[in-house]
């Protein structure tokens, strides 16, 4: 144990996501040592992310404004949204500049033993997006994992009396990969997945 | 197949031992207390990822020491791998192959195939559903290997599933959606199939095998017979169909549905199922006397011996203090059956506990100290 404020700063860094009890001690002593005007950019950075961001009214997404990016761009295709979990999603799939509809942010997946139901999140605001017609395909990009894939299936059933396309996203070798590296699970879906070459 | 080489540090009682191995029978033989038992659960350990004494990695580790090294040498059709593991409790296990790391330790598995007879195994006849379901979900992995991964995803919908269970029975009284369950039953349905699916095909395999080995060892009683006792209803046949028992598994959840909620758990599946042992007409939990338990607890181990050897790669076959708990004539029976084995590791307190068809080489063991007298 260390005395007062830096105990306090390292029982705090220690909170954060992927922070163990070396690292928040790690990250303490050389914040400590370091020059007080990155110091103090830090906390300003820590502030305005506060201050300043807020989610998109449309999708969930961060955003500066009232309205993210994405949903801000009048050449993005209003007809298909992508759901996913987290803003973080929204990043790994713009990077890949293949979707050019809009985004519908979860915030999370349903997971009992975490006590997220539907209701926790946001849910009720994409029913109110699909209410009008304009959407015609709705693509589940939620996590291949077990609770990713409850949530798919529960949402697939939910707009099931729409009349939407809905898709989920394929899940399968890696590009670049080797077929004797993948596990079984994924190589198990693979063969599940396959689809007819054509030539 | 075999083990040419073990060697351990830190495991157990040992700081560090080595042991030559050779093909054919190897005893261990020493007073209690002075860690045979220790070296043939290594040998399991490389096989199986896990003890067959302890259901945590904590106890394996020596007391003092951070982490447990096991390797060994295993030899099959001539050629040589080397196995190592290390063990740290409370953190994934490391383990490489012929030197190099692999991604998950549970890569490993399926190197050395080991088939383990231990004085424990009584417990499958006369005990829990628990442990007979242990026993088949065990032999599946042993099997192939994929099983380990459609156990632990079955684990978890069944945790997430209870979860939910829990908190709905508020849910109804409050008359809240119960829309969530539906998509975990749809999901338990699926993991649940695969699981039935796999001990159906089990058991279907060792049923023969099972009325066999059973008769060798008893000479001539029996016949030994297997039923899988499944949580869906009488209706649903012993099929191997996963479609049609992810279909049976569906519809009994529906059925169960109300009971469920109001006792907050799941209660149909896999993980309510037995496997029915039974001699002729009678069950063998609570009509077979010590001796018949005994003989059905050999038999079962014996056919899962013969299952595996017949999927190709004889595993090396392990007798943890298991003759001085049989009378003369099933210690004799053993003794035949398994002599012919590629490789036989026996433990025992004293010599004489060894039946002579089984004389091989011998390690003597004392205080930690492991010496080869023969």
């Amino acid at each position: 144990m260390y005395e007062g404020p830096v105990q306090d700063l390292i029982d705090e860094l220690g909170r954060l996501p992927g922070v163990g009890p070396k690292g928040a001690q790690r990250i303490a002593f050389y914040l400590l040592a370091a020059d007080p005007a990155d110091v103090r950019r830090l906390v300003d950075a820590l502030t305005e992310v506060k201050d300043k961001v807020k989610f998109c009214t449309i999708c969930g997404n961060v955003s500066e404004a009232g309205q993210c990016r994405v949903c801000r761009d009048p050449r993005r295709d209003l007809a298909v949204i992508c759901v996913v979990e987290e803003p973080k999603d929204v990043v790994a799939i713009e990077r890949t500049r293949e979707f050019r509809g809009r985004y519908h942010v979860l915030g999370g997946a349903i997971s009992p033993i975490e006590g997220v139901g539907p209701d926790d999140l946001r849910i009720r605001e994409l029913m109110t997006r699909l209410a009008d017609g304009t959407v015609t395909e709705l693509i589940l990009a939620t996590d291949p994992n077990l609770e990713g894939e409850a949530t798919a299936t529960y949402l697939a059933r939910l707009v099931k009396p729409m009349d939407l396309k809905v898709t989920r996203l394929a899940s399968g070798l890696p590009v670049g990969g080797d077929l004797e590296y993948a596990d079984e699970v994924t190589l198990g879906r693979a063969f599940e997945g396959r689809r007819a070459l054509e030539v | 197949m075999y083990v040419r080489a073990l060697s351990v540090t830190d495991f157990r009682s040992y700081p560090a031992a080595v042991i030559e191995l050779e093909p054919g029978v190897t005893a261990l033989v020493g007073p209690n207390g002075q860690g045979k038992t220790n070296l043939v659960e290594a040998v399991g350990y490389l096989a199986t990822l896990g003890s067959h004494r302890v259901a945590l990695d904590a106890p394996l580790v020596r007391m003092g020491a951070d982490r447990a090294v096991v390797r060994g040498k295993v030899v099959r059709e001539d050629r040589e791998t080397l196995i190592e593991v290390e063990i740290t409790p409370g953190k994934a296990n490391r383990a490489r192959l012929n030197g190099s790391p692999v991604t998950r330790a549970r890569d490993v598995l399926g190197t050395l195939r080991t088939v383990l007879f231990a004085p424990e195994d009584l417990a499958i006849v006369k005990g829990d559903p628990s442990q007979r379901r242990e026993y088949l979900d065990e032999l599946l992995v042993a099997r192939s290997p994929r099983y380990a991964a459609v156990h632990s995803d079955y684990d978890r919908v069944l945790k997430q599933r209870n979860a939910l269970l829990k908190t709905s029975g508020h849910a109804r009284r409050t008359g809240s959606s119960l829309g969530t369950l539906d998509v975990w039953d749809a999901h338990l349905a699926t993991a649940g199939a695969a699981v039935l699916a796999g001990r159906h095909e089990l058991i279907d395999a060792l049923r023969p095998l099972v009325d066999k080995a059973y008769a060798a060892v008893s000479r001539g009683g029996g016949p030994a017979l297997l039923e899988y006792r499944t949580s869906l209803g009488e209706d649903v046949t012993e099929t191997t169909d996963r479609e049609l028992l992810e279909a049976a598994l569906a519809a009994a959840l529906a059925q169960a549905r109300d009971k469920e909620l109001e006792r907050g758990i799941t209660l149909v599946g896999p993980h309510r199922d037995d496997l029915v042992l039974s001699l002729g007409e009678l069950p063998a939990k609570g009509y077979a006397s010590h001796g018949e338990s005994w003989s059905f607890a050999l038999a079962l181990r014996l056919a899962a011996y013969d299952l595996l050897r017949s999927d190709g790669g004889e595993p090396v076959l392990i007798l943890d203090d298991v003759f001085a708990e049989l009378d003369d004539t099933r210690r004799e029976s053993l003794a035949e059956l398994v002599a012919p084995a590629e490789q036989v590791l026996i433990t025992a307190a004293v010599a004489g506990d060894v039946p002579a068809q089984l004389s091989g080489s011998r390690w003597d063991i004392a205080a930690g100290q492991v010496t080869r007298v023969r």
